[in-house]
C-alpha cells in the first residue's frame, strides 16, 4: 500500500497579535497547524526573531557581539544597529538594570532609554522589564504611556501585577502585553482568563509560558508547551489561543555553559560559541515546541535561527 | 492498530474461569488492552485468537538492538507523540560523520568528548562511516571496528557493503545504503550478516514503498534514513514517518529513524546545533552530525536529558558534596535538596556568584525543597544525618551552614542538632542568590 498522508489540521487557530507599526509590524500566531508542520497546511505567519539590548550595554566581552556593535555608543545607536542584525524581525530592550536588586534604576531613567530605543528603529520594540513584580508594575505603567502609539509589547504581566500592568498598557495606551506564567498550563490558562474577563481582546496579547535552558529542567517547558499547543488546536481552547513568547537569552547567557571561561575549562573550549550553541539549541526546541517569537543576544544566533525558520517555513 | 478490551473479550472464552488471576473473563480483557498482562496469561486462548491478537496487540514501533557489548543500544519502541503522554522510551543516539580522510583527524575529538551528567554517560555514541571507494572504505572500516561505538556504515555499493561487514559484522553495525534500485541485493546482504538494514529513497512516498518491499522479502530489522535534499523535506519526512506509525497505524513506517544533518547543513556548525535540537524533539532516532565540539555536546546532550526522561519519575543528583568555584574545607557550606532542577539553578547561581561554596546534596527523594519539607524528606534530621554520615565536620573547618529560603522553618532545629554550626537562612528565590553570597 502507497504511504497515505493524513494532514493534521485543525478548524481553531492561534490568535493573531500585530506588534509595532507601518511597513515592519509584525503579527505573530495565526497557525491551525502544529507548531512547523507546514507539510499539513502554509503557516499563515513566520516565526518572529528579536534582538535583545540591554540598558546596561553591550556585552563587549564577546568578540563576535563586540564587532557587531562596534562604533555604536549611545542607546540609541545601539538599537539601530541591532534593528538592522540580519534575521532580527524586532528588537527587545531589556530593562535588567531597572532590578532593584541590581542597578536599580529609576523608572524615569527606564522611560528615557526606552524613548531612545524606539525613536531610533523602524521595527516593532518589546521590552522586558525589570523581572521585578512592583519594579515593574510601575514600569511598564510609566514606559505605556510614554510609548503610546508605538504598538510595543511588553514583557511581562504576571499574576500579581497583571491588572494594573493590562490596565495602562493595554486599555489606557493601547500597547500589548504578555502574560506570563511558569511552566505550568494551568497557570497560564488561569491568567488568560483573568486577562479577557477584563476586558482585554485576544489581539492585545501573548503568552510567556516559560523557559529554561537546554538540560535545565527544559523537559517542563517542552511538556508545557506540547500541550498547550494540543490544548489550543486539537481541543480548540480559546483560552490557550494566545501566541508564545520566549525570551531565550536571559535564560541560556545565565547557564554555566555560556559563562565559565576557557582558562577555568579547558575542554569546553570558546566561550562565546558555546553561548551560541547554547543560545540556538534552546531556541531551536522552543520553536519545535510552538513559539511564535523568540528573543536572542547574540548575532549569530539570531542568523542561524532566523535561518533555520527560513528553511522549514 | 490497538484493540478495545471489548474486541479481545470476544475473542476469550467467556467461561470465568478464573484460571488467569482474574475474576472475570471481561476484567481480563480490559487488562490486556491496557497492556497490564499478556494475552499469555489465559490458557483457554484458541491459536487463532492468538495469532489475531499477537498482531493487534503489536507495538507500533519496533524496537530494534543495534550494536553490541557496552555500544548495544536500543531504537525506537516509542508508543507516543508526546513525551506528556506516557514517556519516550529509547533516547536519540548522537553520530559524527566521518570519512576515510577524516577519520584520524576527527576520531581524537570524538573520543573528547565524554563526561557525566546526572548519572548518564555523554559520549558519541555512533559514527557514520562515509563511503569514498572500495579500497579506502574497508580500511576505514577497520580502523573504526573496535572503538566502542555504534557503527553506521554509509554505503550504497553492494560490494563494498559486504566487505566492509566481513570486518564489522561482529559489532552489530547498521547498513544504511538501500534504495529503491538496490534494496533488493541490501536485503540479501543485511540477512546474511544479521545486521539492521537503513533505507533511503529520494521521497516519502519511495520510502514508504521501498520499506514495504523489503518487509515482503521477510526481513524486518530496518532503519528509516529520513534525510532528503533540503532541511524542510526532511522535518516533514521524520515527523510523518513517527506520526504515520503512531497515530495512523501504518506500521511500514513503524521504524527507527536516522537524520543526516552533514547533508543538509554542511559546514554550519550553529545550524547543526539548532537543527540538531529540533530532531531531539521531533524523532530523529539517530542524529548524524559532521562533527560534535563541547559547544554543540554541552546543549544537546543536557537537551536530550531533559527531553527523554520520564515525566513519573523526578531527575535526581547523586548525594555528596559539590565544592564550586574552587571551594575547600574553609569555604561555608550550603544545603539543599537532589532534586536536578533545584540542583542546577541553586548550583548555577552561585557559580555565577563566585563565591566558593561547599553545596551539600543530601537524598530527599528527587522532589522540590518545599515538596521534600512537606513529605519529610528534607528536614532538620535528615541535614544533620547527612553531616554525620558524610563526615562533614571531619571534611571542612567552616561552620557556616545556609539553607534554602523555603525552608527557613528548619533554621531553630537544626540549630539545635548542630550546635556549632551557624545556621543562615538563604533567600526564597535562587535569583536572589548572587547578591546574597556576595555580601554574606
Amino acid at each position: 500500500m502507497a504511504f497515505t498522508r493524513k494532514p493534521q489540521t485543525y478548524s481553531s487557530s492561534i490568535n493573531e497579535v500585530t506588534i509595532g507599526t507601518g511597513d515592519k509590524a509584525v503579527t505573530l500566531g495565526g497557525a491551525n497547524i502544529m507548531p512547523l508542520y507546514t507539510f499539513d497546511a502554509p503557516a499563515k505567519n513566520k516565526i518572529a526573531v528579536g534582538a535583545e539590548i540591554t540598558d546596561t550595554g553591550v556585552d563587549r566581552t564577546l568578540p563576535g557581539i563586540a564587532a557587531f556593535y562596534e562604533g555604536a555608543e549611545t542607546v540609541a545607536e545601539i538599537a539601530k544597529r541591532a534593528s538592522e542584525m540580519p534575521g532580527a524581525d524586532f528588537v527587545a530592550l531589556a530593562l535588567n538594570g531597572a532590578d532593584p536588586n541590581g542597578d536599580n534604576r529609576s523608572v524615569e531613567e527606564c522611560v528615557e532609554i526606552a524613548k531612545q530605543v524606539a525613536d531610533a528603529i523602524d521595527v516593532p520594540l518589546v521590552i522586558t522589564g525589570a523581572r521585578n513584580v512592583e519594579k515593574d508594575t510601575e514600569l511598564f505603567s510609566k514606559l505605556a504611556e510614554a510609548l503610546e502609539g508605538k504598538n510595543v509589547l511588553f514583557v511581562s504581566a504576571r499574576e500579581e501585577n497583571y491588572k494594573t500592568v493590562a490596565a495602562s498598557a493595554v486599555m489606557a495606551y493601547g500597547n500589548k502585553i504578555s502574560a506570563e506564567s511558569a511552566v505550568d498550563i494551568n497557570l497560564a490558562k488561569q491568567l488568560n482568563v483573568l486577562l479577557s474577563q477584563m476586558g482585554i481582546k485576544p489581539e492585545s496579547y501573548v503568552m510567556n509560558v516559560g523557559a529554561a535552558a537546554a538540560g535545565y529542567g527544559y523537559d517542563y517547558v517542552a511538556s508545557t508547551l506540547d500541550r498547550v499547543k494540543d490544548a489550543a488546536l486539537a481541543q480548540n481552547d480559546v483560552m490557550l489561543q494566545m501566541p508564545i513568547i520566549t525570551p531565550v537569552s536571559q535564560e541560556t547567557w545565565a547557564v554555566k555553559e555560556s559563562i565559565v571561561s576557557e582558562e577555568d575549562y579547558p575542554e569546553w573550549g570558546d566561550r562565546e560559541t558555546r553561548g551560541v550553541d547554547m543560545e540556538v539549541c534552546t531556541a531551536a526546541a522552543v520553536i519545535a515546541g510552538g513559539s511564535d517569537a523568540v528573543i536572542l543576544r547574540h548575532p549569530q544566533s539570531v542568523a542561524t535561527i532566523s535561518g533555520m525558520i527560513a528553511d522549514l517555513m | 492498530m490497538a484493540l478495545k478490551g471489548l474486541d479481545i473479550f470476544k475473542l476469550t472464552p467467556k467461561t470465568n474461569c478464573k484460571e488467569c488471576g482474574n475474576p472475570t473473563c471481561m476484567a481480563f480483557a480490559m487488562k490486556v488492552a491496557q497492556g497490564a498482562i499478556p494475552i499469555e496469561k489465559c490458557p483457554h486462548m484458541s491459536e487463532e485468537a492468538l495469532a489475531t491478537l499477537s498482531e493487534a496487540t503489536a507495538p507500533p514501533m519496533k524496537s530494534l538492538k543495534v550494536g553490541t557489548g557496552a555500544s548495544e543500544h536500543t531504537l525506537g519502541g516509542e508508543t507516543v507523540l508526546h513525551r506528556h503522554e506516557k514517556t519516550f522510551v529509547s533516547e536519540n543516539l548522537f553520530a559524527v560523520s566521518v570519512s576515510a580522510d577524516s577519520f584520524d583527524e576527527k576520531l581524537p575529538e570524538i573520543e573528547k568528548i565524554d563526561y557525566e551528567r546526572i548519572g548518564e554517560r555523554m559520549y558519541v555514541e555512533a559514527v557514520n562511516l562515509e563511503y569514498t571507494d572500495k579500497e579506502s572504505y574497508a580500511k576505514l572500516v577497520e580502523k573504526a571496528a573496535g572503538k566502542g561505538r555504534l557503527l553506521i556504515l554509509d554505503v550504497k555499493d553492494a560490494e563494498a557493503a559486504e566487505a566492509a561487514l566481513e570486518i564489522c559484522a561482529s559489532e552489530k553495525p547498521i547498513l544504511n545504503g538501500a534504495t529503491p534500485d538496490n534494496y533488493a541485493q541490501f536485503t540479501e546482504i543485511a540477512k546474511k550478516y544479521g545486521v539492521a538494514l537503513g533505507i533511503n529513497a529520494p521521497d516519502i512516498d519511495a520510502l514508504h514503498d521501498t520499506a514495504e518491499a523489503v518487509e515482503k522479502l521477510g526481513y524486518k530489522e530496518l532503519v528509516l534514513d529520513v534525510t532528503a535534499d533540503t532541511v524542510k523535506d526532511t522535518f516533514a519526512n521524520a515527523v510523518q514517518v513517527r506520526r504515520a506509525a503512531l497515530k495512523d497505524g501504518d506500521r511500514t513506517f513503524g521504524y527507527p529513524s536516522i537524520v543526516n544533518l552533514k547533508r543538509i547543513a554542511a559546514g554550519d556548525a550553529h545550524k547543526q546545533t539548532a537543527l540538531a535540537a529540533l530532531f531531539v524533539l521531533k524523532y530523529g532516532s539517530i542524529i548524524v552530525m559532521e562533527d560534535m565540539s563541547y559547544a554543540q555536546a554541552l546543549p544537546l546532550y543536557g537537551l536530550r536529558q531533559n527531553i527523554f526522561t520520564d515525566p513519573q519519575k523526578p531527575m535526581k543528583v547523586a548525594p555528596g558534596i559539590y565544592p564550586l568555584n574552587g571551594a575547600d574545607e574553609n569555604s561555608i557550606c550550603a544545603t539543599t535538596v537532589d532534586f536536578a532542577l533545584t540542583y542546577f539553578v541553586v548550583s548555577g547561581e552561585m557559580e555565577r556568584s563566585g563565591v566558593p561554596v561547599n553545596l551539600l546534596i543530601s537524598d530527599a527523594g528527587g522532589y522540590s525543597v518545599l515538596t521534600a519539607w512537606a513529605a519529610g524528606k528534607f528536614s532538620a534530621g535528615s541535614i544533620a544525618k547527612f553531616i554525620k554520615d558524610y563526615e562533614i565536620e571531619d571534611k571542612i573547618k567552616n561552620r557556616t551552614l545556609i539553607i534554602p529560603g523555603k525552608a527557613a522553618v528548619l533554621k531553630g532545629e537544626l540549630e539545635e542538632r548542630l550546635p556549632e554550626w551557624n545556621v543562615v537562612v538563604a533567600p526564597n528565590e535562587a535569583t536572589n542568590l548572587v547578591k546574597f553570597l556576595k555580601e554574606l
